[in-house]
């Protein structure tokens, strides 16, 4: 009972990340730096809520999560790509721009800067604590999958092969003809629908937007993107691993048995651990932040 | 790169310039001058529907009531609370006020810098010396403190005495001292009514983010309903959003704080923890008008009903008229003094 609860809980806490991380993943292995997943989360989510309030669809809230996420990475890839922008400073500017601008829509839309009104979601009142609540929630179903498609997607297609390319050594693709900047522009919108639909989830669970409510999730994806060392797989290994971690903390609440602060150090600590090479070699994509290669 | 490094270095000698003067301002108020009133939100700002709207409400009303003139200010993300305070002080406003803890430092700097301008800080924090002793802010400085451990004591034993479950829930927001004390004044309340009762308690984080996660407050809130919790107290600002989602998906109750929450999850919002911002900021306006305020520590407390507990209408029949009768036995002894509420761990 005890285990079951903890799995569920620690299921429920990392869609979001893997939601996000597999958009990571696509990014930085075409070579754009992920830094830009909190942003498109945080767009994604207050769309979810926006769409899902004005049809009363939870559905269409989705659907205009994954756009608001890929419009978002559109800006991105326009001015990491055709402009050859610094993908740090475009990336910090996103961020800022989604907290922003989400805060203006919520006072323009809801007339408050704290949180929207109640939205229609896939979980149902009294649904409970266990896989009940759960399974209701196809943006679950979507979270699970997204790990061994994004593996599939990189590994064993033709597109794949090509995101995979342009990220070691965009000029050798480039001379085989593959398209470059193209393939760049599609992993970068294919991390941002992903990664919305990473904010929908969190924005539906609740029923509404708050404020900020990402809350750094984004960047912990992306902790898991460099962690799982840009595997797919590995990466949403690394999701479960820090989910865990956060679930094992809150069930042994009251007995500070561990302190918070040790637990949302985690990710950002075995990140480091990661790149200093102490559990294997963490190779970044050769091209990853290059852009003026082409 | 030279051109814009000088560029850089051109505007910041500038910036820094900038920091040293110290515009006059008004020199002296002419006769029959209306007071001035600068407000600086907290993040958020108007419209998040606690303290922030509460001391709008209670500005407004000043405004109404004793015809001052008020200033609004809403610094963004980062760091322009500061100069929001700043501006205010320097254009000669009588009376500035900052809205929220974080304000504490940057009043005291800025009471120092302009002697002559009246401060009023909500929430703000006193410092103590390291031998433990209360460091008092700046004379022309008022510190607005709710004895927000008095009120948690009341809903604590709310939730004891409805909870029936011998399992009562807390949930904070950044881990501080001033979310601890509403921790303290619940758990003595709780202890109060049911000696043997359990708190389950965790914050949502170490960082002001733990105000804004409704999703962690979410899966605390579901984790504490899963052990048997039946009522759970939030002090955690729109992490607490998260806490009434989970009061809903389990069909639970929970207690709001700062302003009547009932609204947002109705049914569900046994009660909530209110904290009377609004008629604080009317008082220091009010005084400044009279010209009788005084710079100082001042407590709001259940006897000056600057906290307090919701019960009206909404939600009468969540709480039964026994357990009413309890709570204002319990609010008159603390007014009298017989019970001394807990404000620290």
């Amino acid at each position: 009972m005890i285990a079951l609860a903890f799995f569920a809980q620690t299921l429920r806490i990392a869609i979001p990340y893997l939601l996000a991380a597999a958009g990571g993943v696509m990014s930085e292995r075409a070579g754009l730096i992920g830094l830009t997943l909190e942003g498109y989360m945080l767009g994604g989510a207050f769309c979810a809520v926006a769409a899902s309030f004005a049809s009363g669809s939870p559905w269409l809230g989705v659907l205009a999560a994954v756009a608001g996420g890929a419009l978002l990475a559109l800006l991105y890839a326009v001015s990491a790509i055709r402009f050859r922008a610094d993908q740090v400073v475009v990336g910090i500017a996103i961020n800022l721009l989604a907290i922003g601008l989400t805060r203006f829509l919520l006072r323009l839309f809801f007339d408050s800067s704290s949180n929207s009104p109640r939205v229609a979601g896939f979980t149902s009142q009294g649904s409970g604590t266990g896989f009940g609540a759960l399974v209701q929630n196809p943006v679950v179903w979507l979270g699970i999958a997204v790990i061994p498609a994004a593996a599939w997607l990189l590994y064993r297609t033709p597109f794949g092969l090509r995101v995979r390319a342009v990220g070691e050594h965009p000029a050798a693709a480039a001379s085989v003809g593959v398209p470059v900047a193209r393939v760049r522009y599609l992993a970068v919108l294919v991390s941002g629908m992903l990664a919305g639909l990473g904010g929908a989830y969190l924005a539906l669970d609740q029923h509404q937007f708050t404020d900020g409510m990402t809350a750094g999730r984004g960047f912990i994806a992306l902790a898991a993107t460099i962690f799982g060392r840009w595997d797919p797989l590995r990466a949403g290994l690394a999701c479960l691993l820090f989910a865990a971690a956060e679930t094992l903390q809150i069930q042994l609440q009251g007995t500070q048995a561990i302190p918070s602060q040790f637990v949302e150090m985690i990710p950002y600590a075995l990140t480091i651990v990661a790149l200093a090479g102490v559990v294997g070699r963490a190779v970044a994509p050769a091209a990853l932040g290059k852009t003026t290669i082409e | 790169m030279r051109k814009l490094l000088l560029l850089v270095a051109a505007l910041l000698v500038a910036h820094v310039a900038l920091l040293f003067i110290h515009p006059a301002g008004a020199a002296a108020p002419p006769a029959g001058h209306t007071i001035d009133v600068g407000v600086v939100f907290d993040l958020g700002g108007r419209g998040d529907k606690s303290f922030n709207d509460g001391a709008y409400l209670g500005a407004e009303r000043a405004e109404k009531a004793l015809g001052v003139q008020v200033r609004f200010i809403e610094p963004g993300e980062g760091s322009d609370r500061e100069s929001g305070l700043r501006l205010l002080a320097a254009e000669g406003m009588d009376l500035v006020i900052g809205v929220g803890f974080i304000f504490t430092d940057d009043l005291t700097q800025l009471a120092r810098e302009y002697p002559n301008t009246k401060f009023a800080g909500v929430d703000y924090s006193v410092a103590t010396d390291p031998s433990g002793k209360v460091v008092p802010p700046p004379a022309n400085l008022a510190a607005l403190k709710f004895r927000e451990e008095q009120g948690s004591y009341l809903v604590g034993a709310l939730a004891a005495l409805v909870g029936k479950s011998k399992k009562v829930g807390f949930v904070g927001g950044m881990d501080s001292p001033l979310i601890q004390k509403f921790e303290m004044g619940y758990r003595a309340g709780v202890k109060q009514v049911c000696p043997d009762c359990i708190v389950l308690s965790q914050y949502a984080g170490v960082t002001p983010e733990a105000f804004r996660n409704p999703g962690k407050g979410k899966e605390i809130a579901l984790s504490q309903y899963q052990q048997g919790v039946n009522v759970i107290f939030h002090a955690s600002g729109s992490t607490g959003l998260g806490v009434f989602e989970a009061a809903r998906q389990t069909n639970k109750l929970a207690i709001g704080v700062d302003a009547d929450q009932y609204s947002e999850a109705p049914g569900y919002v046994l009660s909530s923890m209110v904290k009377g911002v609004d008629n604080a900021v009317y008082d220091a306006i009010r005084k400044v008008k009279d010209g009788q305020f005084r710079g100082g520590i001042y407590q709001y407390g259940l006897a000056e009903s600057g906290v307090g507990y919701v019960y009206d209408k909404n939600n009468e029949r969540l709480i039964p008229p026994v357990v009413h009768a309890r709570l204002e036995q319990l609010r008159q002894e603390i007014v009298a003094g017989r019970i001394v509420v807990p404000s620290t761990r």
